[in-house]
């Protein structure tokens, strides 16, 4: 049967069961955007690219499924760049399609050209530029396949004008024709059982174990596996960044997240461990710090479905590539064949004491405000947190609320928590935030935002508005650019650079409203709870609680950048105790 | 050059268009060096082999290595040891050679067993293949007379074969006539 390029492709993206896309029409991309009239697909039509792209990766977030976008040429596809890296770093499945100049206009600096597939070349796992209309279906196909298969990540094909006009013979491929196109992608899932028993000895005869749980957990969908090891073992457990809600905070064995920011007990107990269990995770700098002082006597097994990860930072003792839920389920039946043929678990009663006494001495900690002080943004976030639905996903920029919502927010459940960690993408919250939203209707969808990433993005809340999709966003507004002031004031004598923005402009309430959103400010302690009522009242559009708060509050712990994760500075008092961290 | 930190990988790849964008993106993107590159369609059609030695000065071989696996139309990698493998490369060079020279120059030419490829008013062109490091001797000793131009390929190798396997498989080849 003859059809379009724009209708094969259209039929392709419905053939992968895609329920949504993000995007903004253009000169290239047109003819497609015909076709879409008549699909079942959803539309959500953003005010930038941007906004398009992030939407897709927090819809990809919470759902498990590939976020899609769809946007034109030139600089559609540059304002793709940001959230395509993102994407990338973070490992979530993404396939953007790009419209490109007719096939006979490429290469000649035609109006709204660029080299797509050459500018994101090395922030996509693949691309394609797709030449002809018969290549299409496969083209989709090998996307969503690369894209969703081994270590997720963006995928973003090319498509000329001319390709979608001209006509082709609709298939459909194969999942062996589509494998068989890919000759040189064979992603490892199960891991080497001989790797796999080594890792279940040692896991048995280690005095102070840790499981360092990252986002590959989630990627895998391995969370509850995760805990069965856990349980199994008695190991405790620390979260990364990315890895949050994996393992739930509740549990008795959770250390919350490790890191620059981590809690002192995760940190210090990666630091002095004798084995660290790494699943899913991939040493970044902002876990190990200054990397030769890493967890000095800790035997390392690494899990990871990336083989480039494996000793890419830490040489592994023991490394097994493969997928993070079934290579921790066969290290359970590794353990458990080994208990019952007699083996015995070491005694790390001595290391789970000592964890308990730093938990009790080194709690996370800030000051609360007397009255008639300035409000406390850890406060606010405790109050909005106390006051979430169950099932509430929060959804961050980048910064120091970031890390407060990381390390104040209780995470019970996977998939709640939706953050930039490896790109650390200002202005990534409202339209995750949105994606959230849009892949789970029926939950609450909290954005914790700063006022310097909120007016990166802002213009999505028109979006929201527009297309009914009632998130909620709390500014923790200090005027500031405030981890960059945070810096500034510890390791640049307090010498303020370029960092100050106006508390009187914008006026957040006007814009929130001018956008069709419900906007409240509040200014004190007392105002907290009410506007958090009030916002969580809200159902039928979108509200923006502007929270000012103290300028003056730091995130701590910090570990300073390039320093050893022995060299944690602590909040306040605790810091006067520190040697208690052996 | 050094031969120590030089490693030969073989690279099998479908041949797609930005193949060799992406391969050359990778190790400028992650700060990898490139000491010489080959490439040509290999012997199955619509795949080909790229030859890289890579010059290695922080990062591992290994980590090189799993890099490129990563991209998608990179089908097989084979690191080739020098000892165990059969590396050539194939030299052009323009030398001023002038007079007397002439004959010195060809004379040199013929002792490598090269070729002449065209004789000018007070240059000759000169083509050479063969290891690499007889191309380097072979230059060290030109550069006394000055060379005007050169071109070289890069080297391409490929693994040597077992002699004791080439020795099994001839009684049963002739078993099987």
């Amino acid at each position: 049967m003859k059809i379009t390029g724009a209708q094969a492709l259209i039929r392709a993206l419905e053939m992968e069961r895609v329920e949504t896309i993000f995007g903004l029409p253009g000169g290239c991309i047109l003819p497609a955007y015909d076709p879409l009239l008549d699909s079942p697909i959803r539309h959500i039509l953003v005010r930038h690219e941007q906004g398009a792209g992030h939407m897709a990766e927090g819809y990809a977030h919470v759902t498990g499924r590939p976020g899609v976008c769809l946007v034109t040429s030139g600089p559609a596809a540059t304002n793709m760049v940001t959230p395509l890296m993102d994407a990338y770093m973070d490992s979530i499945p993404m396939v953007c399609i790009t419209g490109q100049v007719p096939t006979t206009a490429i290469g000649t600096d035609a109006f709204q050209e660029c080299d797509t597939v050459g500018i994101t070349r090395s922030t996509t796992k693949h691309n394609e530029l797709v030449m002809t209309a018969q290549d299409l279906p496969m083209a989709v196909r090998q996307a969503f396949h690369i894209a969703t298969t081994g270590r997720p990540g963006p995928t973003l094909i090319d498509v000329p004008k001319d390709v979608l006009t001209n006509s082709m013979d609709w298939y459909w491929p194969t999942d062996e024709e589509v494998i068989d196109s890919l000759p040189g992608y064979r992603p490892t899932t199960k891991g080497d059982p001989a790797m796999i028993k080594e890792a279940a000895r040692l896991i048995l005869a280690s005095e102070r174990p840790v499981l360092y749980a990252g986002g590959g957990i989630l990627k895998a969908r391995a969370a509850q596996a995760l805990r069965e090891l856990a349980d199994l073992t008695g190991i405790h457990v620390v979260t990364t960044l990315m890895a949050r809600g994996a393992f739930p905070d509740d549990h008795p064995l959770c250390l919350g997240m490790p890191g620059m920011h981590g809690n002192a007990t995760a940190v210090t107990a990666m630091q002095r461990s004798d084995l660290l269990v790494a699943l899913g995770a991939r040493f970044d700098d902002r876990i190990t710090g200054k990397i030769p002082a890493f967890a000095p006597e800790a035997k390392v097994i690494h899990v990871d479905i990336d083989p480039a990860e494996q000793g890419k930072v830490r040489k592994p003792d023991v490394p097994i590539v493969g997928d993070c839920k079934l290579v921790i389920e066969e290290l359970i039946n590794a353990i458990k064949d080994l208990l019952q043929g007699g083996s015995v678990q070491a005694d790390s009663g001595a290391w789970k004491s000592r964890i308990s006494g730093w938990q009790e001495q080194f709690p996370l900690h800030y000051e609360p405000s007397e009255p008639g002080d300035a409000l406390k943004p850890q406060f606010c976030l405790e109050q909005l947190r106390d006051s979430a639905p169950e099932g509430t996903i929060l959804v961050s920029g980048v910064g120091q609320h970031q890390m407060w919502s990381s390390q104040y927010w209780k995470f019970n459940e996977p998939y709640t928590w939706v953050n930039s960690g490896g790109l650390g993408t200002m202005g990534f919250s409202v339209p995750a935030a949105i994606g959230a939203k849009v892949g789970c209707p029926d939950r609450t969808v909290w954005a914790v935002d700063g006022d310097g990433c909120f007016q990166m993005t802002a213009q999505e809340l028109v979006t929201a508005s527009v297309e009914r999709i009632p998130i909620k966003v709390a500014i923790l507004n200090n005027s500031y650019l405030g981890m960059v002031r945070q810096w500034q004031e510890m390791f640049y004598d307090e010498r303020y650079s370029e960092v100050y923005l106006s508390p009187e402009v914008p006026d957040f309430v006007k814009w929130a409203e001018a956008m069709g959103c419900v906007g409240i400010r509040v200014d004190s302690p007392e105002e907290v709870q009410p506007a958090i009522d009030k916002a969580n009242s809200v159902d039928d559009r979108p509200v923006v609680v502007d929270f000012r708060v103290d300028a003056r509050e730091k995130v701590f712990p910090m570990v300073p950048a390039g320093f050893s994760n022995d060299d944690l500075l602590l909040p306040g008092a605790q810091q006067a105790n520190r040697g208690a961290l052996k | 050059m050094s031969e120590l930190n030089h490693h030969i990988l073989s690279v099998l790849v479908q041949n797609r268009p930005g193949v060799l964008a992406r391969l050359s993106g990778l190790f400028a993107r992650r700060g990898y060096n490139i000491f010489s590159l080959a490439v040509a369609p290999a012997e199955q059609e619509g795949f080909s082999r790229i030859t890289i030695v890579v010059d290695l000065e922080s990062t591992s071989l290994e980590q090189i290595v799993k890099q490129l696996f990563k991209l998608i139309e990179v089908v097989k990698i084979s690191e080739l040891n020098p000892r165990s493998s059969v590396e050539r490369e194939l030299l052009l060079a323009t030398i001023s050679a002038a007079g007397d020279e002439r004959g010195q120059v060809v004379e040199l030419v013929n002792i490598f067993e090269g070729k002449i490829l065209a004789v000018g008013v007070d240059a000759i062109t000169v083509s050479l293949d063969g290891h690499p490091d007889k191309l380097d001797d072979f230059v060290e000793l030109l550069t006394e007379y000055g060379i005007v131009e050169m071109q070289r390929t890069g080297r391409v190798a490929l693994p040597k074969l077992e002699r004791l396997a080439k020795l099994e498989r001839q009684p049963k080849d002739r078993k099987a006539g």
